[in-house]
């Protein structure tokens, strides 16, 4: 025992790799994915031509590929788990680089913030980035109003995209019909959004941790097949088509007279439309952003929090639960309509397609990926997501296969996300980041 | 003695069942302004239970839960919607298994006690989303009442640690300058001296009449660290089985051979006293 | 009252199905405490390894249709049993002991992993295949109207019956039935007791997948269809069963099974079929407002 203690870890005698336990186990998988996919893949099905009958060929070489693939993958993932088995993530940055790591770290949110800024100025003729960028923006502020309502208040809402459902359609039928200009709609927007979260929040109330998330889903289930059947409203599968453009304080985007580029003095450029929608989401973004900072540094933001940890202790300290959980639901979802807001009218055209689970999901990764409740985070996330997704963009019909892999890696290598530490809203005398490992996740 | 009049709690013909099970059976008793209660009894007597009726967390089957502020409003506990017994009644409570919420920091903690009164100063979050001065003013005042108890406790230097970081003992601490930050008439605290050694339980002593002198604020408490108990209550109450076996003052209850028929469980009471003799 | 005793039976026969799929859940949540999204997508795995393997029994000459539905179903049992095991080793086992969302987005994760693996293998398509059984009783006939059994309604009932009777002896009598219920009490007891709490969670997953599996041959015997995209909505309304029977409770998964599929059918049957989805989910919010617990679920005390 006195040799046990005395001795430095690192001498512990390294254990020899065993070439025929990997080997076996290389076997054993290769055997399952031939089981697995024996009829999947070696054998492909298809509806022959005019009659109903079905036909089906064979596809040998690819499963043998397949199943090599996983004997050669399984060794090598035995080889690299052999390797690295003392690798701690911990121990990667060394205690001298974490003081000018943290300067760096203080660094990154105002740089990001001043590169994005300049993003229309450096590629300005670069149609490609300008939309990407605005995509990923929209998805940061989605994940910022859901943050609001899984990161903060621990609420599992696996039916966000309701919301932003919700915001989309408010003003597309808002503008369409009652001809309302953008800057009426999108508060209008936010607001029926957020009355549509009140309304999902007060029947939820009570529920818990995997209730709560498969009864949201239920809710964005519901909105999304109300969208499809209600055909007279809502234009059904097809949608509405013909959404009002976004207008410069009511000076249209046209190369007509009284168009943005006549009534500036410069040359008309398909570009500038582009270019005000990017400033636009970048507004709303920060607007979010701000505000999510106000709110948490607020008793309701730290009721918030505090509900997250500990709902009976809340309860015991007279804090309403019930008005607390609501007003994290409105304010989340208020974002999310606008959000959905800015999607119309950037479309010009919305269906019910593009409010399905998986979006809703999507929104949920980044925000898990962020690291719950860390605004940063959740930027550098959606910026890692979409860029993820459009590095497949050649695989189109793979994504899904692809994301969803990417999900399952993501959870089981680093389930806390990116930045994986808490910052307090309040100090005396110095702020002191709180590791994820203490702050919980919430129950409801 | 004072009179009846001046209990802050009046507890009368209190019952709780759950299901078939009888925790709590036609429970009275009260406890008086600016003293300390006790509710001790064996294991399963039901003492939580009672503090969850007292703190809303259960509705009782039948019986009335009496509070009357000092300046005479009362309020039937029964009838009011849990966090409202906080909110309105003033009763604070601490845990059995502590409920510090872990990944704040102690100020934080602090500060999350003082909810309603910074709900209010926030204007409903709309003044304080703009800066207001109104509700800085009264942020600063939480910070300051938040720093007198982490000075009382002896954690001021540790304020802006996570709360899941300290030790046992400064967590049970914690978790009552939490509970004293929502300046309550009434201090509920459930077993406060469980896991703690026996100088810690003497500070704590010593913090609870301190607590009561200072602040004028009454205490019920659970407790099963007899040192604790017989120091410094001023009135205990023993239950076993959910139903009350002996009230008065520690000295009192000490000699009643029921109540050590409860804890050492002989079969009646006769061999408890036969027990006793042969003790002295 | 014709009309309503044939959707009387299109229901029973309906909801058997979702039964069997919602087993699954009911008892990975049981044990694991969480939702396994991917279980919907097993029970569409297991409809296209019916449709497949069922097309290679006919083109090598099986003409004897009880044998054909038999090795039909040994053949998607065993593959999907293997689909329930891999899932669980790659995407839950090494979050066991992780914070509680990590489990659930890996699920979500291997749900969409399943159902692009099967697009993209399978092809997009809805895939028909032939009435394999033909045929019924008719029970009785007025007013012009039939009410008919059809051999595939019987054939979907009986085998729900008989695996159903098969699963609860499991549960009830073997030692891995009594493994797995001290694991859904207490794992960590449970393990220090002696049980393989590893090896029994896995067997919860084959088990759940096989019968999920049998659920998908059922499914393509009673609809004669498969796609890629039928897990995602049978798996919620099969957890909304699970939950409506009260969740870890297995009569109440088969009891919540026919009482979702007897709403879809009458809702579909007097109302209207496009909002027979929104009907069901609309029964799970409800029921999870007024009676969280389920059915035959155990009330739980809120501990403070």
């Amino acid at each position: 025992m006195a040799t046990d203690t005395a001795a430095p870890i690192s001498v512990r005698p390294t254990p020899a790799l065993n070439v025929g336990f990997v080997f076996k186990r290389a076997c054993i998988s290769a055997l399952i994915a031939f089981g697995m996919f024996a009829l999947m893949i070696g054998v492909r099905t298809e509806a022959g031509g005019t009659s109903a009958q079905l036909v089906y060929w064979t596809r040998f070489e690819e499963l043998a590929a397949i199943v090599a693939a996983v004997f050669v993958g399984s060794i090598v993932v035995e080889l690299l788990r052999h390797r690295f088995r003392h690798f701690e993530p911990a121990n990667l940055v060394p205690r001298a680089l974490e003081g000018p790591l943290a300067t760096i770290r203080r660094l990154i949110a105002p740089a990001l913030l001043g590169f994005t800024v300049l993003i229309p100025v450096i590629f300005y003729d670069q149609r490609y980035v300008l939309d990407l960028s605005i995509l990923v923006l929209t998805y940061v502020m989605l994940g910022w109003g859901l943050n609001v309502v899984v990161g903060l208040a621990g609420l599992l809402d696996l039916g966000y995209v309701a919301f932003y459902a919700v915001g989309a359609y408010s003003y597309a039928l808002l503008a369409t019909t009652f001809d309302l200009s953008f800057w009426i709609c999108l508060p209008l927007a936010g607001i029926l959004a957020a009355f549509w979260g009140v309304l999902l929040g007060f029947p939820v109330l009570r529920l818990r941790g995997d209730y709560l998330a498969i009864v949201t889903l239920a809710f964005g289930e519901i909105i999304r097949l109300i969208l499809i059947n209600w055909q007279t409203v809502t234009g059904g599968p097809n949608g509405i088509t013909g959404i009002p453009r976004p207008t410069f304080f009511g000076i249209p985007f046209t190369a007509a007279d009284d168009g943005f580029a006549a009534v500036f003095g410069i040359e008309f450029s398909a570009t500038h439309r582009i270019i005000f929608l990017f400033y636009l989401i970048l507004a709303l973004a920060l607007l979010t952003n701000w505000v999510t900072i106000r709110l948490r540094r607020l008793p309701i933001g730290r009721a918030w929090e505090a509900l997250r940890e500990d709902e009976i202790a809340c309860r015991s300290l007279g804090i309403n639960t019930t008005t607390t959980k609501l007003t994290a639901f409105a304010v989340g979802a208020m974002f999310g309509g606008f959000a959905g807001a800015f999607f119309a009218t950037r479309q010009g055209f919305i269906s019910p397609e593009s409010f399905s689970f998986l979006e809703s999901a999507f929104i949920l990764a980044i925000v898990v990926l962020g690291g719950m409740g860390s605004q940063l985070g959740v930027a550098l996330a959606a910026v890692a997501m979409i860029g993820g997704f459009e590095l497949f963009r050649g695989l189109e019909q793979y994504r899904m296969l692809v994301f969803g892999m990417a999900m399952v890696l993501m959870m089981v290598w680093r389930p806390r996300g990116l930045v994986g530490h808490r910052d307090p809203t309040v100090f005396l005398q110095h702020k002191t980041a709180i590791s994820s490992s203490l702050v919980k996740e919430g129950h409801g | 003695m004072n009179g009846p009049s001046d209990a802050i709690l009046e507890v009368t013909h209190l019952s709780m069942r759950f299901g078939g099970i009888v925790a709590v059976g036609d429970l009275s008793f009260s406890a008086e302004r600016g003293k300390i209660t006790a509710l001790i009894g064996p294991n399963g007597a039901g003492k939580t239970t009672v503090f969850n009726c007292i703190t809303g967390f259960y509705k009782p089957t039948a019986g009335m839960l009496q509070l009357t502020h000092a300046d005479g409003k009362t309020f039937l506990l029964e009838r009011l919607f849990d966090y409202r017994i906080s909110k309105l009644a003033k009763v604070a409570r601490t845990f059995q298994n502590i409920r510090l919420f872990a990944g704040m920091t102690l100020l934080e903690n602090l500060l999350v006690a003082q909810h309603n009164m910074l709900m209010r100063a926030s204007g409903m979050t709309f003044l304080g989303l703009i800066g207001a001065p109104a509700f800085t003013s009264a942020e600063r005042r939480a910070i300051d009442l938040a720093r007198y108890w982490l000075d009382r406790m002896h954690l001021l230097d540790r304020a802006d640690e996570a709360a899941g970081n300290l030790a046992y003992g400064d967590q049970r601490r914690l978790e009552i300058a939490r509970a004293m930050c929502s300046e309550p008439a009434l201090l509920c605290l459930d077993e406060p001296a469980a896991g703690l050694n026996a100088r810690e339980s003497g500070a704590l002593n010593e913090l609870l009449l301190a607590i009561r002198a200072d602040h004028g604020t009454s205490i019920l408490l659970i407790e099963h660290d007899m040192s604790v108990v017989m120091e410094i209550s001023d009135h205990v109450v023993v239950l076993d089985h959910g139903v009350k076996i002996a009230d008065g003052t520690p000295e009192h209850v000490r000699n009643d051979p029921k109540v050590v028929a409860a804890y050492l469980g002989v079969a009646d009471e006769a061999t408890a006293v036969a027990v006793m003799e042969g003790q002295r | 009252m014709e009309y309503f005793a044939q959707q009387l039976i299109n229901g029973v026969a309906l909801g058997s199905i979702y039964g069997l799929i919602a087993i699954g859940y009911t008892m990975v949540y049981g044990i694991v405490g969480m939702i396994n999204f991917a279980h919907g997508d097993i029970f569409m795995i297991g409809g296209f390894i019916a449709l497949i393997s069922f097309l290679i029994f006919v083109s090598i000459g099986l003409t004897a249709v009880p044998v054909i539905l038999l090795l039909v179903l040994l053949v998607a049992m065993a593959t999907t049993a293997l689909y329930g095991w891999t899932i669980e080793r790659i995407a839950y086992r090494p979050l066991r002991q992780s914070f509680r969302l990590a489990p659930m987005l890996s699920a979500i994760g291997m749900s969409f992993v399943l159902g692009n693996f099967a697009q993209v293998s399978q092809g997009a398509q809805v895939k028909p295949v032939p009435p394999i059984i033909t045929g019924g009783l008719t029970l009785f006939e007025s007013n012009n109207f039939a009410v008919q059994l059809s051999n595939v309604q019987i054939i979907v009932v009986v085998t729900t019956v008989v695996l159903l009777t098969i699963f609860s002896f499991i549960v009830a009598r073997t030692r891995l039935g009594r493994d797995m219920r001290a694991c859904a009490q207490d794992q960590t007891m449970a393990a220090l007791l002696g049980v393989d709490t590893d090896r029994t969670i896995s067997m919860t997953f084959v088990i759940g997948a096989a019968l999920a599996a049998v659920a998908g041959v059922m499914y393509l015997l009673y609809y004669g269809v498969v796609d890629f995209y039928m897990g995602f909505i049978a798996g919620i309304k099969a957890f909304t069963a699970a939950v409506l029977g009260g969740i870890g409770s297995l009569p109440g998964a088969m009891l919540g099974g026919l009482a979702i599929g007897l709403i879809e059918t009458f809702w579909s049957a007097y109302f209207s079929i496009e909002y027979k989805d929104v009907a069901a989910f609309s029964i799970l919010i409800v029921v999870l407002i007024f009676m969280p617990t389920g059915i035959l679920g155990r009330p739980e005390i809120e501990k403070v």
